[in-house]
Parts: structure tokens; C-alpha cells; sequence
């Protein structure tokens, strides 16, 4: 006898004959009965129509049938509130049950009903539970805060409950206290601005004792709460690290994450000459290795976190390598994972083993793995120096076995070991032309032509090869068409005397048969070039090319930092920050390593960048793919216009083409200075750093500023500012480092005697000089634009601040935005072009003569139809009539009039903004109430809201 | 935290959905069918899928997956971890965890998976405190609860759930307490062309049966702890006892459970029992190959290796092979291209082989992989690594316990690449 038979009833009448049998007098009749129903349910069918009928069964003291009862219940109470409504009467009763399962069962439950009516009813036996003598039932309880949090937030605030569930972290039950932690932490995640868990060394130590008795799951939830945690010094830091350690020893795998989270956190406080740093770092090695032994889908989440942890630490694993060699069964997403980590690992001491075994799994069946194998090759031989040669050997193996995509594969890889390791294994390169005609993929295509341009004069038949490919020239991609071309142009301009046909068909082709627009730029620059000045032609197309480096696969250091925070979690997986991609993370407080105390700053800056040698170097990082914003591809990225008349129309035109072309040209391996503009706009003269040679050669990274930039809204209300003129609120972070390679800018607004600045601070936070500073706005709503260029006179160093005060007018161009007082901003140094967004206080934008006359006021109030007013309410503002008066008044708001109407005081007020926009307010102050009333009148009624919001930055300063 | 699961079977159905918070549709099941789709294997469907407001934790086991759906930022390992707890369990209460076992039993599925989770939080965990919560299926309660009208939820608080050592029921009794002690270990290796070791490592569990009245506290004392430097411990085990005098000491839970799993890495020598010999080669003129492996010992400690089973992938272009083992049988699919043998005890007089010919498909090339050849064998009473009990101690208890402990040898994840 099984369960399935509840499966076969799929005649017509089912649910009258089950609710005949829910209104059976026999006990066993009625479970079978609701057995039936729930079974029903699991499958997804709807058997809502019996709500009455299973409810009815609820009154029993049969536990098996109340639970099942109570089952249905919490599917279908949200559909059927009047009804659950009947059910609430017995769950009251059943939380004062003197069987503290019945008690905790019904609390559980209750919490389950997602109906706000019954909500209210679901307090008052919430809260004797919370309290209960029972620990079974105050762990329940506790939980339950949780799920009412999320039906009814305000109510749980009202009724106190947080309080409770905070003093619940000091209950003598640890699975209480885990519980309560767990529930705490997931109210913090709908609440980032509350401080729910405020952690103090007394609590902490609370958290500790707990963490040693309650169940794997409970451990998890604290060991996440204590990486919250901030020390206050390294001892106990140590000391907190010394007591998780044995957490790494459970057998959950999450367990053992969360705990080397703490210590991989912690560390960062510890002083690398103390010897416990070195046994903390021997500890770590074994847990990780033993995760790469449980299931593969563990697996494959601590492999990703142990990609982090390798560049954090890669002394960590070091002698491990041999555990990440793959294992022909494994999944193939743990494959491509390790594939990854022998890579980072790779080493002098290590690589002959690594190449062996990179060797063996380019013969596997699995294309996507052998792809990667042979690219993971190129890259050891990238980041080995060493080993460079026996890599290149190695690949000429691999080319010779002629299979198609192992080929293909291997010719983009040289490229790169070419580009790395200039004039040094060129004596391949006959034996890549052989396989000219196997290659048929846009990348191994382009990839060889590259090589072929780039060492025309050694290729003897350099010029067949090309004409070769020229003859489908329009079947071919964007990629190897661009390439193609600049491979020909760089053939002339080494070999002219017999090549001039040759250039002049691709310059043709390019210029006049393609729709393409990058294709068409790239031919006309060539073809003036060319034409004007061959010498400088020559100088700029064959200029040097920056070496590639090892690191451009690594994770910037600052979100490395960042997601050492996140181990364990999905951000550690998507190697993103939570901000970038956790659907509801307002505002998510970016967390960040605790500093090291006890060593200087530049100790750890070796650490930080693994290959101190390098770090000079032009970091050339390979950009994470964003998506881009197409707004913002409206921007022009010249150095700012200095009058505003000729931004509107030509900019915006010359933008759009600009930027086409630039950002598809750029690809990693192309230096040609193809950045500078096309059309000839003044742009181009004036040296903003578009100069050929080295700049020019960095990846357009423009999607993952991008988007991250944008999540980042700041609270400009929130600040605490001086009270002078107008009000200028604190400066605030705009761009942090980690989202503009190094560059951090923080800044604010201001307006003094009728003139709106930006004032900025540029911080370089990145290991090399910046220089070549420009800044330009997306279209505004107000029309705001940089009224000068950005003036930042000497290269910034590392670690060096600039203040700048950027004048702003507003005769720019005008859209409106969303919000109103968002303002997209462009920020360009030698490096990169960074995007962010901001708001901009509205009252930056009130003029001086805002003044309105008495007469003019009350015909303009009246004139002004009802519905355009709104009012709103200034809360907490302890200020009267006149200090109200005259504050604002600073900020260009001017009061009109003042009455006392039964002992209010009403101020009739106007101003005016730039664009001529008159508003007017009322604004009710009782003496005794804190809240003034504050009506606007405008006839453009979409900027009320964000006078408002200037009002109430104004008044709270 | 853990907002719903769906469980779907090979075909693509999802037949049976439990939410712990509010309902999500099942819609969201349908980017894990794109992945799916996507995946050439069932094996190799991502265990981590973003879809625009959710996240899709699975794992696959016994042929279904077992999909959580998650809303916010949960340690994705916590979300496997349970959901391999959940399978456990299932096996743990049917026996085979299978479509149909659960489809069976669906409303005790749904009772269990009730109350392992609560708004998302695990709750019972413990299939000690599961079972007492809800007790398993068996033919002779069916048969009872149909007579009596009695029920299969227990009406007892679990008593587990509250005490100090939440993994132990009270009032356990037995008439004859025992307590087995089985020390497994799996080597994973993998061997390169010439038979020289590329990397070998043990996994080693140490699985107890413990039927022992009362609460008795046990501890368990090695010959040679030294070994054990990278370890897993059940809850129960007192961690501090360990670190300061390398003993197990613990009150252990009631019947079936992993005492403790060990790593012995890749860094110390680790023996290898058994080698293979192996002339494998397609020749590229004619369609027939050569195939020829012979199984040996190696390092057995001279123990008898047993149930020796090999089996390998062969590549695409092999149409069909002919061989003759001198021992076992032998079946070569040739449609899935698998060889497999199941050869049995080693003879070290006689040593096992497989030997014939390779057809190829006639006008294909020669294959360019290697078939990689996956070995499987059994030692008994030996753990490999060198590891022994030394002596098992009861204290809290007056009765003499019948003691006995076992070691096994197998072959993990054991490949010898030709």
C-alpha cells in the first residue's frame, strides 16, 4: 500500500468525492482523505475548493492530521484569507499546549500564512513564545520574527520584536542563539541602514561559545555573522581565529567555507612575522584540498572560491598542485575550474608537471576543455619565462597532430606568445602558415593575420598569404576584415615598392564597398595617413607595441579584497561584488579587509600584487563584458568643450561615429593610433592623451564600470555640512578605486554668488602614474556642463590626491533624466574612460533673483491650476519662522510673506531655477510640532519632489 | 534562504514541488531545462544558474535533480549541503531514493521535507530526530496504522533536538550492545602511459555502527595518529581532545554514521596495489588495432586483490573489438563505446588479460585520443595508508560491548591513461 494510489483519482468528480470523505465521521476515512488532498497538492493541483472542508479537520488530537491540516493551510491560507481567518482560533489555543512540539508547531505555522489579517492576531502568542521556557519553542519563535519580517515589516519594528530576537543572542541555548543570528542576518539583507547586529567583544564571545554547540547549520549562520566582524586590534583577531580553526576540521563543507572566510578575513589583521601567521596559513591548505574530494557540485563552489583564494594568497596552496589535475570523469564545469587554479599555481618549480598534464588533456575528447587546455598552455607560457620555449614546443605538438580547433586554438595563443616574448620564437612561423587553409574561425584567422602583418619581413610570401585572404575579403567578420587591413597596411609600409597594389585594393575595399562604419574610419585614416605623411604613417603603425603581461587575467586587487569578503557566498562564485548582480541589494555596504596592524603599508603592497616586478608595468586588464549602457554611448569622450554653443549638434554627431569606431578597433592586440578622431574635429589637436604610442593600446573597457557605476546612488540628503551661502553637502564617493582601475573620486556641489561648481577630489589608488584628465557630461536634464576643461596640472602619483574645483554652467545640452537630478558623468585619464552617475542637489540650481513680487505671487499661486501642487512633510526640524527664513534664504529660496494663522506660521516663498522655472511654496511651522507641511506650486510639477528634497538637505544642515 | 525545491526526473518533468516561503512558479524551471539542453550530459549541468530574480542550486543523484530555488544571498554550498542531506535521507528512509520510491511515498517526502526546513532554516537535520519525528515507512507499520489507526508522526518531542548532544536519542536500549567500526579507503590516482604515478591520494572514512545502550561515551585511540593531519569530524567528536592527545573521544549517535573522514594527500607517498600493462594501438593503414592489458599487484601488502573490474571509454571511430579474456567476462557496447571487464581476484601466478582486435570504421582516421582505462578493486583487511585502531575504550556504561573493527582497500577515481 503506497502513496501513489492518492494519484490515480483522476476522474471528474474527485473533488466532491474527497470532500465527502474530508465531512466523514471516521478518523481513518478523514486522514486518508487529506492525505489524498496533500498529495494532490505536491503535483500542483488546485484543490483550493476544499479549504473549508480540510480546515474543519484542524481541531484533532491527532499530530500526523494536525500537521498535514496545517500543510494545506500554509499553501492555500494566501488565496482564502476569509477562510484562514477560521483557523486562527486554533492555532491561539495550540501555542499554549502543554506539549511544547504542539506549541512550536503552531508558531511555526502561523508564521507560514502569508495573510495580513491574520498577522495581528499572530503577534501577542508570538511574543510568549519568544519568551517561552521551552528552548525547542524559542528557536521556532525565533524564526518565525524572521518570516513575519518579511510579510509585515513596519509591524515587527512596532511590536518590538527585533529587541527580543537581539536579546535572544544572548540565550543560554546555542541553537537559539544560531537562530536568532540566522534570523537577525536575514532581516539585515531587506535592511541594509539598520544596525541589527551590532557586534561588541561581549557578544562576539557569545557568538563563539555558541559556534561550538549548535548544530552545522547554526555554525554556518554565525561564522558569516562573526566575518562582520571588525577586531579592534591583531590580538583579538588572533584570538577569534584561534577559535574558529577548529571549524575546518566538520565534515560540512559550508562549515568549513564560512569558517575559512573568518580566517582568511582575520589574517589580514595578523602580523605576517608572528609564527602563528604561518601555522594559520599551514591550516588552511588541508581543508581546501579535502572539499575537491566531496560531490561535484561542492566541488565546483569551492573551486571558485579557491580561485580567489589563490591570488589572494598563493603560498596557501602552493605545493598543492597535484590535487587540481583533472580527472577524465569529472563534470566538465569542474574541469574548466581547475583548468584555471593549475594555471594560477603555475610556477618555475611546478611547470614541467603542469605542461605534461596540459599536454595529455589536449588530446581529450571534450572540444571545450581541449580549447581551453591548449590556451592554458599559451598562458603558462605568458607567465612562465622559463618555460616559454618548452610551451611553444609544446604547441608545435599540438599543431602537428592537425586536429581542426587544437590548431586553431594553438595560432591565437602564439599570437599572444609573440606579443609577449618579441623576436624570439618567430622560427615557428612557417609552420603556422601551413595550416593557412584549415583555419576557419574568425579568431585563429585574425590571429594569423596579425602574425603575418606584424613579420611581413620575414615572410617571404607575405604578400601571397594576404592576397589570399583579401580575394573573400567581404565574407569575412568585422575582426578579420579590421585585421586584414592594418595586417596589408603594415606589409606596404615595410615592403612598398611591391606591395602599393595590394594596399590600394584593401583600401578600396574598405573604404567604398563596406557598410561598416569601423571599417570605413579605420580604411580613411590609413588612406590620409598614407597620403599626407608616410613617415609619421610609419610611426604610428608600426609603432612598438606594450608587452602583454601574466596579470591580465587576474581580478583587479581592490575587488580581490572585496570578494575575500564573500567567500562562501554567490558573489564568491560569479567573482563579482553582491551590488553588481543580488536582485534587492540597496545600497549594499561594501566591505573591505581590515588593515593590518602592526606592519606598514608596504608590506603589503608586495602581497597585493603578487609579481612586484610587474607592477610598473601597464597593467593591461582584460575587461569583465558589461553591458553597456547605450545612453551613455552618447558622450563624447574629447577633452571638454570649452563654450557650450557647438556642443549641441556636432559633438553629438561626431559621438556617436567616434566612439563606434574607437571602441571596436581596440582590440587587446591593435596599437595603431586609431583612437583619435575622424572627422578631423578640433578633438584631435589638442593632445588629451590620444598620442599613438602607448596609451592607445588599452582595452576599451567600458561595460563594467558601467554598470556598477550606476548602482551607486548617493544620499546627498544624508550629509552634515557648514551653514554658509548656499548649502554644500559633504563629498561623497562618486567612483570608488575598484571600479575605475585605481581611480577614486569623491566629490560634491556648490553654488557661491550665482556660480555652480563641482568640486572633486581625484584620488590615484592604483600602482601607476594618471595623467591626461578630462571630464564630460551625458545630457542633462538642467543642461549642466563643465563651464572649463579639467584642470589637473601635474600627473597624479599613487596614492596622491588632487582637489579640483570644476566650474559648471548650464547652457549644455538638455534631457530630461530619471531621476530629474541625475547626472551621467565621463571621466578619461590615461588609462581608461570611466563612467559614473550621480545627484546633484536641485538647489545648486536656484538663482539669485528668485525674488517674486508680493502681487505677482498671489496671481501666479491662483494661476496655477490645484493639481499641480503637492505637498509634503519636513520632519524632525526644530528650527522657527525665522531661522527657517533665513536659512533658506542662503540657499536663494526668498520668503515673500509670513502670516500666524491660529498660531501657525505660514511662509509664502518663491524661487526661480536656471532654466526660468518659477516655484512656489507654502510652508506651514507649528511651534510645537517638529513636522512643517510644505506645499509647492509649479507648473512644471515633476521638479516638486526634488525641491522638496532640497528644502529638507537645506533645513537639516 | 532556501525558498523552494523542485525535484525533476531525466525525461524533464518536475514531479514534485515544495515551497518553505511563498510559491514560485514553476516557470523558473525553465532556465534550468535551457542548461540542460545546453549540457551534453546530465552530469554536466552547472550546479549554480542565475535566472533574473532567482538562483538555481542543483545536484544530481540517482537520476533526478534536485533543484532549490534561492532569492537572496545564501552561501550556495550551505543550499548543496542540504540538498545532498535531503537525498541521504530519502535513502536513509526508502531505502533507494528513486522517482518512484518517493512518488510512493509522497506524503511522507512532504512531512520530512517539512520539517528538515522551516521559512528556508534548516530545522531537523538529523535523520536520528527525522526518524523520530516521522518514522520510515515499513510494510509491518503500514499494516498496524491501517488495524489501530495509528499514525506514523511520532507524538514525542524529540528529545534529541534539545539536549546537549542533539545527534543521540535517550532512553536507547538494547540487548546486545555492539559496536563495528569499518576504516574504508578509496585511492584516487591517476597512473601515466609509462605506470609511474602522476597522483595518487586516499580518501579514508572511518564508518561506525554503534547499537549501544544508553549513553556511553567511547573513545578510540591509533597506532599512528600521525597520519591523520587533515580530517572531518562528525559533531559528536570532542575537538579538543584530539588536538591535545590525538584520541577520538565522543558520545556516539544511534546506529549508522561516518565517524570521520581523512585526507592522506598527494604529498606522501601513496602505494598503489595494482598495475596495469597495456598495448593499445589503432593502426592508421589497415581498420584493425591491437588491444592487449594485463592486470597485475603491486604493492598489496600481500592481501589478496579482489573484485577487480576495468572498464574504458573507447573512441568514437572503434566500431567493434574481439577479444578474449583469460579470465572474467567482458562486454564492449558499440554503441555507448564502452569496454568493460570484470575480472575478479588477481592471481599473482596467473596474472589476468584481455586480448584482441580493434575494428575500426573503415575510411575515418585514426582516433586521436587515448582511451583512458578506469580500474576498480577491493583489498579487504588492509587500509592502505598504514592506519590502525589501537584500542576502543567504553566509559559511562557498566555493560561489556562486542567490539570489532574492519579495514577495507578500494579504488576511488583509480585512471591509467594509455
Amino acid at each position: 500500500m503506497t502513496d501513489s494510489k492518492y494519484f490515480t483519482t483522476t476522474k471528474k468528480g474527485e473533488i466532491f468525492e474527497l470532500k465527502a470523505e474530508l465531512n466523514s465521521d471516521k478518523k481513518e476515512k478523514k486522514k486518508e482523505a487529506v492525505k489524498k488532498v496533500i498529495a494532490s497538492m505536491t503535483v500542483g493541483k488546485d484543490v483550493s475548493a476544499l479549504f473549508p472542508d480540510v480546515v474543519n479537520c484542524m481541531q484533532t488530537d491527532n499530530l500526523e492530521l494536525k500537521k498535514l491540516v496545517y500543510l494545506y493551510l500554509m499553501n492555500y491560507a494566501k488565496s482564502q484569507p476569509d477562510m484562514a481567518i477560521m483557523a486562527v482560533n486554533t492555532f491561539v489555543k495550540d501555542c499554549e499546549d502543554p506539549n511544547p512540539l504542539i506549541r512550536a508547531l503552531a508558531v511555526r505555522t502561523m508564521g507560514c500564512i502569508r495573510v495580513d489579517k491574520i498577522t495581528e492576531y499572530l503577534c501577542e502568542p508570538l511574543r510568549k513564545c519568544l519568551k517561552d521556557e521551552d528552548p525547542y519553542v524559542r528557536k521556532t519563535a525565533a524564526v518565525c520574527v524572521a518570516k513575519l519580517h518579511d510579510i509585515n515589516a513596519q509591524l515587527v519594528e512596532d511590536q518590538g520584536f527585533l529587541d527580543t530576537l537581539k536579546d535572544l543572542i544572548s540565550d543560554s541555548n546555542p541553537m537559539v542563539v544560531a537562530n536568532a543570528v540566522a534570523a537577525l542576518s536575514e532581516i539585515a539583507e531587506s535592511h541594509p541602514s539598520s544596525n541589527l547586529l551590532d557586534l561588541n567583544p561581549q557578544s562576539i564571545n557569545k557568538l563563539l561559545t555558541a559556534l561550538n554547540e549548535c548544530t552545522e547549520w547554526g555554525q554556518i549562520f554565525i561564522l558569516d555573522c562573526l566575518a562582520n566582524y571588525m577586531p579592534k586590534d591583531d590580538r583579538e583577531a588572533q584570538s577569534i581565529c584561534e577559535r574558529v580553526t577548529p571549524r575546518l576540521s566538520h565534515a560540512n563543507s559550508a562549515v568549513v567555507l564560512s569558517a575559512v572566510k573568518v580566517l582568511m578575513k582575520f589574517m589580514e589583521m595578523l602580523s605576517k612575522d608572528l609564527d602563528y601567521y604561518g601555522t594559520l596559513l599551514k591550516k588552511l591548505a588541508p581543508p581546501l584540498v579535502t572539499l575537491l574530494s566531496a560531490e561535484p557540485e561542492l566541488q565546483y563552489v569551492a573551486l571558485r572560491n579557491i580561485n580567489l583564494i589563490v591570488q589572494k594568497r598563493p603560498e596557501i596552496l602552493k605545493h598543492e598542485m597535484k590535487v587540481f589535475f583533472v580527472k577524465y570523469n569529472d563534470p566538465i564545469y569542474v574541469k574548466l575550474e581547475k583548468l584555471d587554479i593549475m594555471i594560477r599555481l603555475a610556477s618555475q618549480a611546478n611547470i614541467a608537471q603542469v605542461l605534461a598534464e596540459l599536454k595529455e588533456y589536449a588530446t581529450e575528447v571534450d572540444v571545450d576543455f581541449v580549447r581551453k587546455a591548449v590556451r592554458a598552455i599559451g598562458r603558462c607560457a605568458i607567465k612562465v619565462e622559463q618555460s616559454a620555449e618548452r610551451c611553444v614546443s609544446t604547441l608545435l605538438d599540438l599543431i602537428q597532430t592537425k586536429v581542426n580547433y587544437v590548431v586553431q586554438e594553438a595560432i591565437v595563443v602564439i599570437k599572444d606568445i609573440f606579443r609577449k616574448y618579441p623576436n624570439k620564437y618567430e622560427s615557428v612561423i612557417a609552420t603556422l602558415c601551413e595550416n593557412l587553409d584549415s583555419l576557419d574561425e574568425p579568431e585563429a584567422r585574425a590571429a594569423m593575420i596579425w602574425i603575418v602583418g606584424e613579420y611581413a619581413e620575414r615572410i617571404d610570401n607575405a604578400d601571397e598569404l594576404l592576397e589570399s585572404f583579401l580575394e573573400g575579403f567581404h565574407d569575412e567578420s568585422t575582426q578579420v576584415q579590421l585585421q586584414l587591413l592594418t595586417a596589408i597596411v603594415k606589409l606596404f609600409l615595410k615592403k612598398p615598392t611591391e606591395t602599393q597594389e595590394l594596399v590600394q585594393q584593401v583600401l578600396s575595399l574598405a573604404t567604398q564597398d563596406s557598410d561598416n562604419p569601423d571599417l570605413r574610419d579605420r580604411g580613411y585614416i590609413y588612406w590620409r595617413l598614407l597620403s599626407t605623411d608616410p613617415v609619421a604613417a610609419k610611426e604610428v603603425v608600426l609603432a612598438e607595441k606594450p608587452l602583454i603581461s601574466e596579470e591580465t587575467d587576474l581580478i583587479e586587487p581592490t575587488l580581490l579584497d572585496e570578494l575575500i569578503c564573500y567567500i562562501g557566498t554567490l558573489a564568491s562564485v560569479y567573482h563579482k561584488p553582491p551590488s553588481a548582480f543580488v536582485e534587492g541589494s540597496r545600497g549594499v555596504v561594501h566591505k573591505s579587509l581590515p588593515p593590518r596592524t602592526g606592519s606598514s603599508e608596504s608590506a603589503e603592497s608586495p602581497d597585493a600584487a603578487p609579481s612586484g616586478g610587474q607592477a610598473a608595468e601597464q597593467p593591461a586588464v582584460i575587461p569583465t563584458q558589461g553591458d553597456l549602457l547605450g545612453d551613455l554611448l552618447n558622450l563624447d569622450l574629447g577633452p571638454p568643450v570649452g563654450g557650450p554653443p557647438i556642443a549641441t549638434s556636432s559633438v553629438q554627431m561626431g559621438a556617436v561615429d567616434l566612439l563606434g569606431g574607437g571602441l571596436d578597433s581596440l582590440m587587446g592586440d591593435e596599437s595603431e593610433g586609431l583612437r583619435s578622431d575622424v572627422g578631423g574635429s578640433p578633438a584631435m589637436g589638442s593632445g588629451s592623451g590620444f598620442a599613438p604610442a602607448p596609451s592607445t593600446a588599452m582595452p576599451a573597457n567600458l561595460g563594467a564600470p558601467l554598470s556598477s557605476g550606476l548602482g551607486d546612488l548617493f544620499d546627498l540628503t544624508s550629509g552634515v555640512g557648514t551653514l554658509s551661502g548656499s548649502y554644500v553637502a559633504p563629498k561623497t564617493v562618486w567612483l570608488p578605486a575598484m571600479k575605475a582601475k585605481g581611480l577614486e573620486i569623491s566629490g560634491t556641489f556648490s553654488r557661491q554668488v550665482g556660480s555652480i561648481s563641482m568640486d572633486l577630489v581625484l584620488t590615484n589608488k592604483a600602482l601607476q602614474v594618471m595623467s591626461d584628465f578630462a571630464i564630460q557630461f551625458n545630457r542633462n536634464s538642467f543642461g549642466l556642463a563643465p563651464a572649463a576643461p579639467l584642470q589637473v596640472h601635474a600627473p597624479l602619483a599613487p596614492n596622491q590626491s588632487v582637489e579640483i574645483s570644476l566650474p559648471l554652467n548650464t547652457v549644455g545640452s538638455v534631457m530630461k533624466m530619471d531621476p530629474l537630478n541625475n547626472l551621467q558623468v565621463a571621466v578619461k585619464n590615461n588609462i581608461d574612460v570611466f563612467y559614473f552617475s550621480t545627484l546633484y542637489p536641485l538647489h545648486i540650481l536656484f538663482v539669485e533673483d528668485g525674488k517674486m513680487e508680493r502681487q505677482m505671487f498671489l496671481a501666479t499661486w491662483k494661476d496655477i491650476p490645484n493639481e499641480n501642487e503637492a505637498q509634503f512633510q519636513i520632519k524632525d526640524c526644530s528650527l522657527n519662522a525665522d531661522a527657517v527664513s533665513s536659512k533658506l534664504q542662503g540657499s536663494n529660496i526668498f520668503t515673500i510673506a509670513k502670516r500666524n494663522v491660529e498660531g501657525q506660521d505660514m511662509l509664502y516663498q518663491s524661487l526661480k531655477l536656471t532654466n526660468g522655472i518659477w516655484v512656489l511654496a507654502e510652508l506651514r511651522i507649528q511651534p510645537s510640532n517638529p513636522s512643517f507641511t510644505l506645499s509647492l506650486k509649479c507648473r512644471a510639477p515633476e521638479v516638486s519632489q526634488y525641491i522638496y528634497q532640497a528644502y529638507e538637505t537645506i533645513l537639516k544642515n | 534562504m532556501i525558498h523552494s525545491l523542485f525535484l525533476i526526473n531525466a525525461s524533464g518533468d518536475i514531479f514534485l514541488e515544495k515551497h518553505w516561503k511563498s510559491v514560485v512558479s514553476r516557470s523558473v524551471c525553465d532556465y534550468f531545462f535551457e542548461a540542460q539542453e545546453r549540457a551534453s550530459e546530465a552530469e554536466n549541468v552547472p550546479p549554480v544558474i542565475p535566472t533574473p530574480h532567482h538562483y538555481l542550486l542543483s545536484v544530481y543523484r540517482h537520476k533526478i535533480f534536485f533543484v532549490a530555488v534561492i532569492q537572496s544571498e545564501v552561501p550556495p554550498l550551505f543550499v548543496i549541503e542540504f540538498l545532498h542531506r535531503v537525498v541521504d535521507t530519502f535513502q536513509d528512509y526508502f531505502g533507494v531514493c528513486s522517482e518512484v520510491m518517493i512518488k510512493d511515498n509522497v506524503v511522507v517526502v512532504y512531512e520530512v521535507l517539512e520539517e528538515m526546513l522551516d521559512n528556508g532554516f534548516p530545522l531537523a537535520t538529523e535523520s536520528n530526530i527525522l526518524k523520530e519525528l516521522i518514522k520510515p515507512p515499513t510494510i509491518l507499520r503500514t499494516v498496524v496504522n491501517t488495524i489501530t489507526g495509528s499514525t506514523n508522526v511520532g507524538d514525542q518531542l524529540p528529545t534529541g533536538q534539545l539536549s546537549v548532544v542533539p545527534w543521540r536519542r535517550t532512553g536507547v536500549k538494547y540487548t546486545n550492545n555492539e559496536a563495528y567500526f569499518d576504516v574504508i579507503e578509496e585511492i584516487d590516482a591517476i597512473i601515466d602511459k609509462s605506470g609511474s604515478t602522476i597522483t595518487a591520494e586516499i580518501q579514508g572514512v572511518i564508518d561506525a555502527c554503534v547499537k549501544l545502550t544508553g549513553m556511553p561515551d567511547l573513545t578510540l585511540s591509533f597506532m599512528n595518529p600521525r597520519l591523520l593531519d587533515d580530517v572531518s569530524f562528525h559533531p559528536c567528536v570532542r575537538f579538543k581532545r584530539w588536538e591535545s592527545e590525538r584520541i577520538l573521544s565522543f558520545i556516539p549517535p544511534d546506529g549508522n554514521f561516518r565517524l570521520l573522514s581523512y585526507h592522506v594527500s598527494a604529498q606522501n607517498l601513496v602505494a598503489i596495489p595494482v598495475y596495469i600493462k597495456h598495448n593499445i594501438s589503432f593502426r592508421d593503414s589497415s581498420s584493425l588495432g591491437r588491444f592487449e592489458i594485463t592486470v597485475g599487484p603491486k604493492q598489496t601488502m600481500g592481501k589478496t586483490v579482489e573484485g577487480v573490474m576495468v572498464s574504458s571509454q573507447m573512441p568514437k571511430g572503434v566500431l567493434n573489438m574481439t577479444l578474449t579474456p583469460s579470465q572474467g567476462t567482458h562486454v564492449f557496447d558499440p554503441v555507448t563505446k564502452l569496454l568493460s571487464w570484470d575480472v575478479g581476484k588477481i592471481n599473482p601466478q596467473k596474472l589476468p588479460s584481455l586480448k584482441g582486435s580493434v575494428s575500426l570504421q573503415a575510411g575515418t582516421s585514426k582516433p586521436d585520443e587515448n582511451p583512458t582505462i578506469n580500474l576498480q578493486f577491493k583489498i579487504q583487511q588492509l587500509a592502505i595508508s598504514g592506519l590502525k585502531v589501537n584500542r576502543l575504550d567504553m566509559y559511562g556504561e557498566k555493560y561489556k560491548p562486542f567490539k570489532g573493527i574492519k579495514y577495507m582497500t578500494k579504488a576511488g577515481k583509480f585512471q591509467v591513461r594509455t
